[in-house]
């Protein structure tokens, strides 16, 4: 394995090959031989691509040999998520209802990331339908934690987190509904960035929640998460609640922030948040998120207490509004178009062969949430639950602008708790839910936030968290970056060494 | 289900009963492309040939909303004096339906984008106010095919397939208040009302509002209650695809829910359907086991925020309400009410006008499009709007009838041609050689072969016999192959044996 090249960043990658220190081939091999050899000891990947990956580098090659001049990240080799549509690759969302489908068109996402010439290493595995916070919900396979294979990756993006805590993939796609790319992050010592809603396309993303869902980049570190942002986000004529406007300058601001002047930076630390026995969060998270904000004092950010009350809410909030939007997404899975379809013997009536494609096609998570957000919405208790919980929502939109009126920015943990073992939290789904607990107010709101590595508790990787202003992205990350340049990245310092046996 | 329904005589029903009647109205309209994507929605079209992933509901795909879609609900809004949304939203209206790729709707639910309007109808020269409820915007079903059975329906089929060219065409919604105070008339009223509701839309060119093909169907809504009692139960009867059934199932659901309540029954809220043969309605499924909705905001697409100057732009671009126009037209021709009436149900009404404005006289235009043009429609079973030619091609032809150069039977002649692609009636006539002989020496010679050959006719005519004349003009005109303006015939004819 060439760790010489898989150690790199994909900032560092981008610049070696346009300098032509190594050819974009070399290194998306270098990264593909890395998956051969390791991926069967951490299960990041549903699918590889071994032939699309080269054939894109080879592209970026001849075209730096012809003298073009090539993108940010022409050459360097990404993972993504498998609820992105992909023409050239199966795409299931981790469910078995979509087992060996292969979508006719690729999302718009993809579609950019081909445009950058970015080869596509593979589909990254998740929690069934995003729906999960440790990806053991995926209907296919675990993903491993590479700091510790016991122990869960995150969800519902534990698969992409995963390939890039243990340098399988220099970047990677995600998509955060209620904190699937910043959990997953923060468990696994990776930066990752749910953008502003409506600044990155959802076209071609297999919806889980519409008004949610939002892809993000999953990197290494914050420059390199910036770098992906920008190739992935703008607006789509194709998604109508896409934002009309330039992305923000968020690769600027990340090179801003590594400079670890913060003076000027007033930072809220969200009161409700911050007392550890209401909220259940562990003791080393939050004395490894104490040391951050500490840090982030020393840098010169001034930080002040804010009450935002309708945190508090959000779980519930979030638990409504969520499975009621999916319960209507997924009514589309009924085995009459395309996937799977069981039970068709010639016999069966088509409401029973829709029951029994959907009984065995869904996994126990997917159908609680269909289960509930169906009851959620039905004549009767519409109002009570989906309507109140819509109430709520814009009063947590209010929590959010009240304190952007006074700060910056936002700072919280990410998790409550470092990655617990497998199965730990499967029989009690509350406990799971637990885990987006910091991560999904700004889902409700809509704004932006990243989740950055700040230090480590009982040797695993704990996150903190930037929130931002909505369309205000680049605070979030040159707050992430300053953090950064006083630490170094954990991946750089810390991550345990892989072998093919795991452990 | 037995076939007899038990039914009260109508004039029976009235003295006893007062109708409430309620229209329901969908219209597809002809937009270039769909509600929410940019496929074709060209009708007749093969199966699945004008689909994407967005309107197949495909993983990931998210809609669009068709902004020419909305113009056009907007203007029928305005035309029906409804209110128009500063803001409003779709929602998803979340049920099963084999032919409904995402297993919900895109429509509108609580914040439709039309409101609180009216339209006056006129029966029996009595002005009758309608009430509209609300218009709003959605997208149509794809349609399921039945195969393998005798009568393509899904009993005995052996499969069913899909097709979902229609899937995502945009599909207004037209739902009026409850109209009262009609009593016996309420079936007319209801025919006359979508009658002007179809009149309508077609002034807007929006649709081509055919309710033989489907892009025109009203879902009629009616009950019965004693004169100050509160409304009865109300069916509603789906999917009525002409003006005269409209009229029918109104009148057959009152003579049927009379026979009920006089026979101490209740009526049940439920679906209908209308029997075109029968002209009887026969149950669907109960509205009592309905599907619940789950109506919810779409959050796919952004609301719908329609700028006040646009559409007071659109307000300040309406067409003239069919009615007013007609009434207007019918003073400038001169034209009795019945036979305004009979331009109107040949459906005349613009190619009239058009080929006035074109520079034929009123007369001269209802002749040729209610005579001879009507009655080729007729024989191939078509508008007259499909028959090749144009109002300007029949001013033209007029004008050549007015110049002498061609008489009736020439006129129609030509007419074939046109209708045959062979070009404007000069050029056909031209080419077919279809001008009216004028030449003095060519007719006179012909006369004098008819009189030699006739010379019986001859006789009579020397003595006197004038009306003898027409058998001489017959065998001129044959042997001119018709070519001979009759009247100068008749005087050559005089002249020489006077």
């Amino acid at each position: 394995m060439n760790e010489a090249i898989t150690n790199k960043t994909a900032a560092e990658l981008a610049e070696a090959i346009r300098s032509g220190e190594h050819s974009a081939r070399e290194v998306t091999q270098a990264f593909l031989d890395r998956i051969d050899a390791l991926d069967g000891t951490i299960g990041a990947f549903l699918h590889v691509n071994h032939a699309g990956a080269l054939a894109t580098a080879d592209e970026v090659d001849r075209a730096r040999e012809a003298g073009e001049e090539l993108g940010p990240l022409a050459g360097v080799p990404i993972a993504v998520k498998d609820i992105f549509c992909t023409q050239d690759m199966p795409t299931t969302a981790a469910s078995k209802i979509l087992e060996g489908w292969v979508p006719p068109y690729d999302s718009t996402i993809v579609q950019r990331i081909r445009a950058a010439k970015m080869p596509i290493l593979g589909k990254t595995n998740m929690d069934e339908f995003a729906m999960g916070s440790s990806t053991e919900y995926s209907a296919y396979q675990l993903t491993r934690n590479p700091w510790d294979t016991h122990r869960i990756p995150g969800g519902s993006g534990g698969g992409s987190s995963a390939a890039v805590a243990a340098r399988l993939a220099p970047l990677a796609t995600g998509t955060d509904t209620g904190g699937s790319i910043r959990q997953p992050g923060a468990v696994t010592g990776t930066f990752g960035a749910k953008p502003t809603y409506g600044g990155t396309s959802r076209y071609g993303l297999i919806a889980f929640s519409s008004s949610l869902d939002t892809p993000g980049p999953v990197s290494r570190n914050t420059l390199d998460g910036a770098l992906l942002h920008e190739v992935m986000g703008g607006h789509d004529p194709r998604d109508s609640t896409s934002i009309d406007q330039p992305v923000p300058p968020v690769v600027e601001a990340a090179r801003t922030g590594a400079n670890g002047d913060l003076s000027g930076v007033t930072l809220g630390v969200v009161k409700e948040f911050a007392s550890g026995d209401t909220q259940g969060a562990e003791e080393g998270v939050l004395a490894a998120y104490r040391a951050g904000v500490a840090t982030l004092e020393k840098l010169g950010a001034k930080i002040v207490e804010v009450s935002c009350p309708n945190f508090l809410h959000a779980l519930p909030t979030y638990y409504l509004i969520a499975p009621s939007e999916c319960s209507s997404n997924l009514a589309r899975y009924d085995g009459v178009r395309y996937g799977v379809r069981v039970g068709d013997d010639g016999e069966r009536s088509l409401e029973e062969v829709m029951s029994t494609t959907r009984e065995a096609g869904f996994g126990p998570e997917v159908k609680r949430r269909i289960m509930l957000g169906t009851y959620a919405l039905s004549a009767g208790y519409v109002d009570q639950f989906y309507g109140q919980a819509q109430k709520v929502r814009t009063l947590i939109t209010q929590d959010f602008q009240t304190a952007f009126a006074k700060v910056d920015a936002l700072i919280s943990p990410t998790t409550p708790f470092i990655a617990f073992e497998f199965g730990a939290r499967t029989s009690d789904p509350y406990q799971m839910y637990l885990s987006d607990l910091y991560t999904i107010p700004t889902n409700l709101y809509g704004g932006p936030a990243v989740s950055v590595p700040c230090g480590l508790s009982e040797g695993m990787p704990v996150g903190l968290q930037v929130m931002g202003p909505t369309m205000g992205d680049e605070i979030t990350y040159q707050v992430a970056a300053a953090l950064e340049s006083t630490q170094g990245t954990l991946l750089a310092d810390t991550a345990p060494e892989l072998t093919a046996e795991g452990k | 289900m037995t076939n007899a329904i038990e039914t009260v005589d109508y004039a029976d029903v009235v003295a006893r009963y007062e109708p409430v009647i309620g229209l329901e109205t969908h219209i597809e309209l002809g937009t270039n492309t769909k509600m929410f994507c940019g496929c074709a929605t060209g009708f007749g079209a093969e199966p699945n040939t004008q689909v994407c992933p967005v309107c197949l509901g495909l993983p990931g795909a998210l809609p669009v909303a068709n902004r020419a879609a909305i113009e056009a609900t907007i203007r029928i809004g305005l035309m029906l004096n409804c209110g128009i949304a500063q803001w409003c939203r779709f929602a998803r209206k979340n049920y099963f339906y084999p032919d409904m790729p995402k297993n919900f709707q895109t429509s509108q639910y609580d914040e439709p984008l039309c409101e609180d309007g009216w339209v006056d109808v006129v029966v029996d020269g009595q002005t009758h106010r309608v009430e509209i409820e609300r218009v709003h915007l959605e997208e149509d079903t794809g349609k399921s095919l039945h195969v393998g059975g005798a009568t393509g329906r899904i009993h005995g089929a052996t499969e069913s397939l899909l097709d979902y060219n229609r899937a995502g065409i945009p599909l207004v919604e037209i739902v009026t208040k409850p109209i009262t105070g009609t009593g016996a008339k309420a079936p007319e009223i209801a025919r006359a009302y979508v009658t002007e509701l179809r009149d309508i839309i077609r002034s807007l060119n929006v649709s081509d509002v055919r309710m033989e093909q489907g892009s025109m169907r009203c879902d009629v809504n009616t009950s019965l209650s004693k004169p100050g009692q509160e409304w009865g139960t109300r069916t509603e009867t789906k999917n009525v695809n002409s003006l005269r059934s409209v009229e029918r199932a109104v009148r057959f659901e009152m003579t049927r829910q009379a026979a009920v309540l006089d026979g101490g029954g209740t009526i049940l809220q439920e679906t209908r359907h209308f029997q075109e043969d029968s002209g009887t309605t026969a149950p669907g499924r109960s509205k009592e086991t309905a599907t619940d909705y789950r109506y919810f905001p779409e959050p796919d697409l952004a609301p719908m925020q329609p700028d006040p100057a646009w559409v007071k732009e659109l307000k300040d671009n309406l067409p003239e309400l069919p009615r007013l126009h007609r009434q207007r037209l019918q003073e400038a021709w001169g034209l009795s009410d019945f036979e305004m009436q009979s331009v109107v149900n040949a459906e005349a009404v613009d190619l009239i006008e058009a080929t006035v404005a074109a520079g034929a006289s009123s007369e001269a235009a209802r002749k040729w499009w209610l005579g001879e043009l009507s009655r080729t429609a007729n024989e191939q079973d078509i508008s007259l709007e499909e028959l090749a030619i144009t109002p300007g091609q029949v001013s033209q032809l007029q004008k050549m009838v007015d110049e002498g150069k061609l008489n009736d039977k020439l006129a129609r002649q030509v007419i074939v041609g046109v209708l045959a692609g062979e070009g404007d009636p000069t050029e056909v006539a031209t080419a077919r050689g279809l001008e009216v002989v004028s030449d003095t020496g060519a007719l006179e010679k012909a006369v004098e072969e008819a009189i030699e050959a006739n010379p019986d006719v001859a006789d009579k005519i020397r003595a006197g016999k004038h009306a003898a004349a027409g058998a001489l003009i017959g065998s001129v005109m044959k042997a001119t192959r018709g070519q001979a303006d009759a009247k100068t015939v008749r005087e050559l004819i005089l002249t020489k044996l006077s």
